[in-house]
């Protein structure tokens, strides 16, 4: 008797939201990524051996041995009352005012993005995301079968002209946009940040088209060249949701983010955030409030500021170094991101796996766009690599470029392969 | 006898390092259930010196991609004098490159799609569109392109439209600096397992693959879920005896060792074409070894145990 069996025995029985979940090659690819070998140009991983470990080992030793029955134990769904104003003051640093009361802790900005999506977005709604878009933002806009227009930025940020444009259109089509979702400042991918004088413009064009913005911060403090840029939420309190994190700031691995949002929104969030995970991890919030309050946590940070902008320069002086003509590049002002624009003809997803056997790893420009576009496009980090390897990896993906363009050269310019549908749910060293 | 100390070697720096990864958890963990002392083991700088402080009695290489599969770490290993499973370094070699299996199966009696195999030298020196209008004019259409070493299907593609065939070789060329063209043959497609039991290879049931987009690419067998599997193949008695005839047939004719499979396509007239063969087939919870085990009413971990009992010192 013959016997029937599938790759997954449960294919049939997910939710249509589980559909946008799917894992590609190109994460695969990833595995060897994370090689000593290869020089991984791909994650977004903060460098936290930067901090000063011992004192932290220490620290959060005290704590447990000082309060471990709190520190143990459940605790409110909201967050930690005075780790929400450390968080106030940390913000204060943007030119926001805020009240802790409408802080939310979460696991990460990560789950404060997908509570405010949960919130908001039914399936078929319109989400308004930047040209590329953070890659762990378009996965969870795609878990909540949310429909993602992109409105395209250039090296000032997001471009208010397109999305003025984009608004009218959609407003003529009498479809819903259920908010804009921006990474105004460093933003990942592009490494560009939006200007103070469009800033203005894309809150007062928000607010002509009544859309509701989720500002995404993350790199926010991490600024090379001035003081931190003024927040979209310092200027606007009942439009923009905050979402902020500890991630960059303080360690990734401590799952410590936040939403501050209008009163009526946190409210809800709490609820939401409640359903989700009870409340977030009572050691992490206790491990962050104890290091704000008794660690100079301000220099920590300039600290790794000096570090990422030596990094940076060796990204830049390495792409000008080696680059093949016809490659264009961002030059962040802070932040993680690098993106780097092939000439014409390339294909950053098609090249992923040469680029491997060449022991380098990037991030294709396809995953962060929602439709799979972007392969002209790549995300290079130097947040994680020592600066002797990033230029050591540059100089590895020069290569690479270089063969692709005598390809190229052969068979002429292709059209690039398209997406295997769906948007690639990243991994966490990737995001 | 009692199986002693024996290292499972997965990972490696290939394209199909995750799933060898895969693979080797499981295969860990099937010797495991039976209580083989087994140690996980990348292939990496540390390798060498951990074999000689420590030397396993053997090892269960399940590294796919070049250096798991060219044979290169199993000669390395006969340097080291430590036994393992599978094919011997020359055998492997030869597998490998898929126009050279194919060659050696076709005067073993097998047929195999027409082909030709190109480097990408040739398209750049002689001009791509015309290698590429002379290739379609020989073999016409629809062309299956592929890395000629390579595996997991990573970089191939069914060229339908003449005017798809340059996107086929660029991708081809992402993975490998020589293509395999050749002849798209439509029919069932299956693949036969071979496991030797006292120096004898016996073909386990034949697996047949049904993709719901007619491809089983790298999506279809890791990702996409409702790719389906029916054991034993949906082939006339005939057809399916030949096919277990032409699996035995390459893994003698190629030399090879105490497991393979082989990938073929049935035509509808029931003629069994070989595609290429595997001398570290994956052992993937979805893979389509452990899958011809299951059907053959054995289980993964006996089927283990058993290569590693029955291992000749090199």
């Amino acid at each position: 008797m013959e016997q029937h069996t599938r790759t997954d025995a449960y294919v049939d029985r997910y939710a249509a939201r589980a559909a946008g979940m799917v894992a590609s090659e190109i994460r695969a690819l990833f595995a060897v990524a994370a090689r000593p070998e290869v020089v991984s140009l791909a994650g977004g991983m903060p460098y936290v051996s930067a901090l000063p470990l011992d004192t932290v080992g220490a620290m959060v030793g005290d704590l447990i041995s000082r309060s471990g029955a709190e520190v143990l134990q459940y605790a409110s769904a909201q967050g930690d009352p005075l780790l929400r104003e450390r968080i106030c003051e940390v913000m204060s640093l943007e030119g926001i005012q805020a009240c802790a009361d409408d802080v939310v802790v979460t696991v990460g900005a990560q789950q404060g993005l997908d509570l405010v999506t949960r919130l908001f977005v039914d399936p078929g709604d319109v989400v308004l995301a930047e040209a590329p878009s953070y890659v762990g933002a378009l996965g969870t806009f795609a878990s909540y079968q949310a429909d993602v227009v992109h409105v395209p930025l250039d090296d000032a940020g997001l471009v208010p002209a397109a999305l003025r444009e984009t608004l009218e259109r959609l407003r003529r089509e009498n479809r819903r946009v259920k908010f804009l979702y921006t990474v105004p400042t460093f933003q990942n991918p592009a490494g560009v940040t939006l200007t103070a004088a469009r800033r203005a413009q894309v809150l007062e064009i928000c607010a002509e088209y009544d859309v509701l913005v989720i500002e995404d911060n993350p790199y926010g403090l991490l600024g090379f060249d001035h003081e931190p840029m003024r927040a979209l939420r310092a200027d606007d309190a009942d439009r923009v949701v905050y979402l902020g994190s500890f991630s960059k700031t303080i360690a990734s691995g401590l799952r410590v983010g936040w939403v501050l949002a209008p009163h009526a929104v946190r409210a809800k969030l709490v609820l939401a955030a409640e359903s989700a995970i009870l409340c977030p991890s009572n050691f992490s919030q206790l491990a962050v409030r104890e290091y704000l309050t008794t660690q100079p946590w301000r220099e920590q940070i300039k600290d790794f500021r000096e570090l990422y902008r030596e990094r940076r320069d060796t990204m830049l002086d390495a792409l000008d170094a080696f680059m093949p003509e016809g490659c264009t590049w961002t030059r962040p002002a802070g932040g993680f991101f690098v993106w780097l624009t092939l000439p014409e003809g390339l294909d950053s997803k098609a090249m992923a796996p040469r680029a491997i056997a060449e022991r380098v790893a990037y991030v294709p420009g396809t995953g962060f766009y929602a439709d799979g576009s972007g392969h002209r496009h790549m995300r290079i980090s130097y947040c994680y690599p020592e600066p002797h390897r990033i230029r050591e990896g540059v100089r590895r993906l020069a290569g690479v470029v270089e063969r692709e363009l005598e390809l190229r050269d052969t068979f002429g310019g292709v059209a690039p392969g398209g997406s295997a549908g769906g948007v690639h749910t990243p991994g966490p060293d990737t995001v | 006898m009692e199986l002693g100390h024996v290292v499972v070697l997965a990972g490696g720096l290939s394209h199909e390092r995750e799933v060898s990864l895969r693979s080797g958890r499981r295969v860990a963990d099937a010797l495991r259930s039976l209580d083989v002392p087994v140690e996980l083991r990348d292939a990496d700088a540390t390798l060498l010196d951990s074999l000689a402080r420590d030397t396993p009695d053997a090892v269960f290489p399940v590294l796919h991609g070049a250096a798991g599969e060219d044979g290169s770490v199993r000669g390395v290993l006969e340097l080291l004098g430590i036994p393992y499973v599978g094919a011997r370094p020359d055998a492997c070699r030869v597998a490998w490159d898929k126009p050279t299996a194919k060659a050696v199966v076709r005067r073993a009696g097998l047929n195999t799609p027409a082909s030709i195999a190109l480097p990408r030298e040739t398209f750049h020196d002689l001009g791509a569109a015309s290698v590429m209008d002379r290739i379609l004019a020989h073999l016409g259409l629809p062309l299956f392109v592929k890395p000629t070493r390579g595996g997991s299907a990573l970089g191939t593609s069914v060229i339908r439209e003449a005017a798809d065939l340059p996107a086929a070789m660029v991708a081809c060329f992402g993975y490998g600096d020589a293509a395999l063209i050749e002849r798209h043959i439509e029919g069932t497609e299956v693949a036969v397992s071979v496991i030797e039991r006292d120096g004898e290879p016996h073909a386990l049931p034949a697996v047949e693959i049904v993709t719901p987009n007619g491809r089983y690419d790298y999506t279809a067998r890791y990702d996409s879920g409702d790719t389906e599997f029916v054991t034993p193949a949906r082939l006339d008695p005939e057809a399916a005896a030949r096919a277990t005839e032409a699996a035995v047939t390459a893994h003698r004719a190629l030399g090879l060792r105490d497991l393979s499979r082989t990938d073929l396509i049935v035509s509808p007239s029931g003629e069994v074409h070989f595609l290429e063969v595997n001398v570290a087939p994956g052992m993937t919870e979805t893979s389509l070894l452990p899958r011809a085990i299951a059907a053959a009413g054995l289980n993964l971990a006996d089927v283990c145990r058993d290569l590693l009992l029955q291992l000749r010192t090199p």
